[in-house]
């Protein structure tokens, strides 16, 4: 892991592969986030604030 | 019981209790309760919503592993291999810990989480990022490598633009060290407790143009 | 004033609170960023390129290392000009009247000239006749005749040859320089210069100020660093050594020096490449306040409820086309 890694250029844009996998995963995990369904509990009680 | 430990018979004395008026204030804004509630409202239903405890989780994970590193010293992670592995876990807890965070920044942006009277909730949020970038930042000055003599060297030019490089000297070791392990950890973890009791104080927000809650 | 307890009771008067366990869910986070973090250390490590030390510079370059230590002395290296905290010599950065470097004045004074090189130099002369005499002739000089030896020395230096570590330049006027600096850089490749820079005549130190300033002044360092991608044009606050992810966080910070005005000699309003630190610096910093208000600022904080997102994250709320607050 010690060895250099290889950079992506685009216009300004210089930006190393580990950096972009890493920004690349956060707005991947964002979107699962967002669409994955969520266990909801069953029933509970409906207990409303009084 | 004699009137004044009774919490409802106030003696004469109680009224000017400093400590009774901090126990009642405590106990009006974060009873356990709400501290500790076993409910939420059934709309926190997301994937988004772990983002925030995921932080918390990292950065005790941070801390633990910091703790373990500072005990053996800042040399021993590059003699030692089981000490190269704790700074292993140190490295990829700080990466855990800004990914996490800033994925909570994204949900609640989005969520506008600062309305109904939490907008002090935002910006004490808002500090914390502010605090982790600096206590990452004397962090990575501390590591004793190459990566750190030229983060120094390149970083000194920006704090000495500022005025602050006359204070807070990135070349000197000893105080960036100092900061990391002691001071700037302090800062953050007593700025986490306070934004988390605030959150549980206020509970969750509620939708977007949900009734019962304000507009902005 | 309203306590927050009794507001949160109002708050969610009508509605359907579920079970949810926090604290196991705390729990789970701890385990599994725990497992992430301990498979991640023990496959990946973490970087750990070792520091460059005077010596090595000294050996793998000297010729960079010679031209460094006679800039000194010439006045002419980053140290020497910089200005406040290290010495007088420049104004540093300004924008205007905002000019926050030299409020502060030489609070870390640093002589370039003595610290980098005379001083060693009259360490190693101990036992030395030779280095004595070359030293003692550089003191005696004026400054005029301190200047032509520079100079010549200096327009020397980029064709000479090295062989077993040492520096040759073609013949010419150069005083006692030759011997000054072959002792130099004898001292720095042995290893003492790294000594003799962090301790300054005492026992116990932390600050590297010092050995860090010299280093920087020179070019060896500097082109490690360019190989790493960590200069400040190549986005380098964001990166690391190895292939490792960097500081991502700073993506902002360091986004401003790869572009206008930041990267312009003559700028925009004032801004530009030389005060890049300064105009940086203020901007994050009303960058950061900014963020901070969001809260407050119109447009900003009105955008979450155009964006759908949060149509997705509640989507059970608006699916059940009821009031959160029930009768």
């Amino acid at each position: 892991m010690d060895t250099p890694t290889s950079y992506l250029h685009w216009g300004f844009i210089l930006i190393s592969v580990p950096n972009l996998i890493v920004i690349g995963g956060m707005i991947v995990l964002f979107a699962i986030a967002l669409v994955a369904p969520f266990p909801h509990s069953q029933g509970g009680e409906d207990v409303r604030r009084k | 019981m004699s009137a004044a430990n009774s919490p409802e018979g106030m003696s004469p004395s109680d009224a000017s209790s400093w400590t009774l008026r901090t126990r009642k204030f405590v106990e009006r804004n974060v009873p356990m309760d709400h501290l500790l509630p076993q409910r939420q409202p059934y709309y926190v239903g997301s994937w988004v919503y772990v983002f925030g405890v995921i932080t918390i989780a990292a950065l005790i994970w941070v801390v633990v592993s910091g703790v373990v590193l500072s005990f053996m010293g800042p040399q021993w992670w590059h003699a030692s291999s089981v000490g190269r592995f704790f700074n292993g876990l140190h490295f990829w807890s700080v990466q855990l810990f800004f990914i996490f965070m800033v994925l909570h920044l994204w949900g609640q942006y989005f969520m506008a989480g600062w309305r109904d009277g939490r907008a002090a909730t935002w910006m004490i949020g808002v500090v914390i990022f502010a605090a982790s970038i600096l206590t990452a930042f004397t962090g990575y000055l501390s590591q004793q490598n190459f990566d750190s003599q030229f983060i120094a060297i390149n970083a000194k030019d920006a704090m000495n633009a500022g005025g602050i490089g006359a204070f807070f000297n990135v070349l000197n070791f000893g105080q960036m060290y100092g900061l990391h392990v002691m001071l700037l950890p302090i800062v953050v973890t007593f700025l986490v407790v306070a934004h988390i009791v605030m959150v549980r104080a206020r509970g969750v927000v509620k939708p977007i143009d949900a009734e019962g809650g304000t507009r902005s | 004033m309203r306590s927050m307890g009794a507001t949160q009771e109002e708050y969610y008067r009508g509605v359907r609170m579920v079970p949810y366990d926090l604290v196991k869910e705390l729990a789970l986070a701890l385990a599994g960023l725990g497992l992430v973090m301990i498979v991640a250390a023990a496959f990946l490590s973490s970087p750990d390129v070792g520091p460059v030390t005077i010596a090595a510079w000294a050996q793998g370059d000297p010729v960079d290392f010679v031209t460094t230590a006679t800039g000194e002395l010439a006045g002419s290296t980053t140290s020497a000009g910089y200005g406040a905290p290290y010495n007088t010599n420049a104004d540093g950065q300004s924008w205007g009247p905002i000019a926050p470097q030299k409020w502060f004045g030489a609070r870390i004074p640093v002589d370039s000239a003595n610290a980098f090189v005379i001083q060693p130099l009259q360490r190693a002369a101990v036992g030395n006749a030779d280095l004595g005499a070359a030293i003692g002739q550089w003191k005696g000089a004026s400054a005029d005749q301190q200047a032509k030896w520079l100079d010549a020395y200096g327009k020397a230096l980029p064709s000479a040859t090295v062989s077993d570590g040492k520096v040759t330049v073609a013949t010419g006027d150069y005083g006692p320089l030759p011997v000054m600096m072959s002792n130099l850089l004898g001292v720095a490749q042995a290893g003492g210069l790294d000594g003799l820079l962090v301790i300054n005549d005492r026992f116990y130190q932390t600050d590297y100020t010092q050995p860090l300033l010299f280093m920087g002044d020179g070019g060896y360092l500097a082109g490690l660093a360019d190989q790493a991608h960590l200069t400040g044009s190549q986005w380098g606050m964001m990166n690391e050594t190895g292939s490792y992810p960097g500081q991502t966080w700073l993506w902002l910070y360091t986004l401003w020096y790869q572009v206008p005005p930041f990267t312009s000699d003559t700028g925009f309003l004032g801004l530009n490449a030389s005060n890049a630190d300064l105009g940086v610096i203020i901007l994050m910093t009303v960058l950061t306040v900014a963020l901070a208000l969001v809260p407050f600022i119109p447009i900003l904080r009105d955008i979450p409820r155009w964006v759908p997102i949060h149509r997705l994250i509640w989507r059970r709320y608006y699916a059940t086309g009821r009031p959160v607050t029930r009768t």
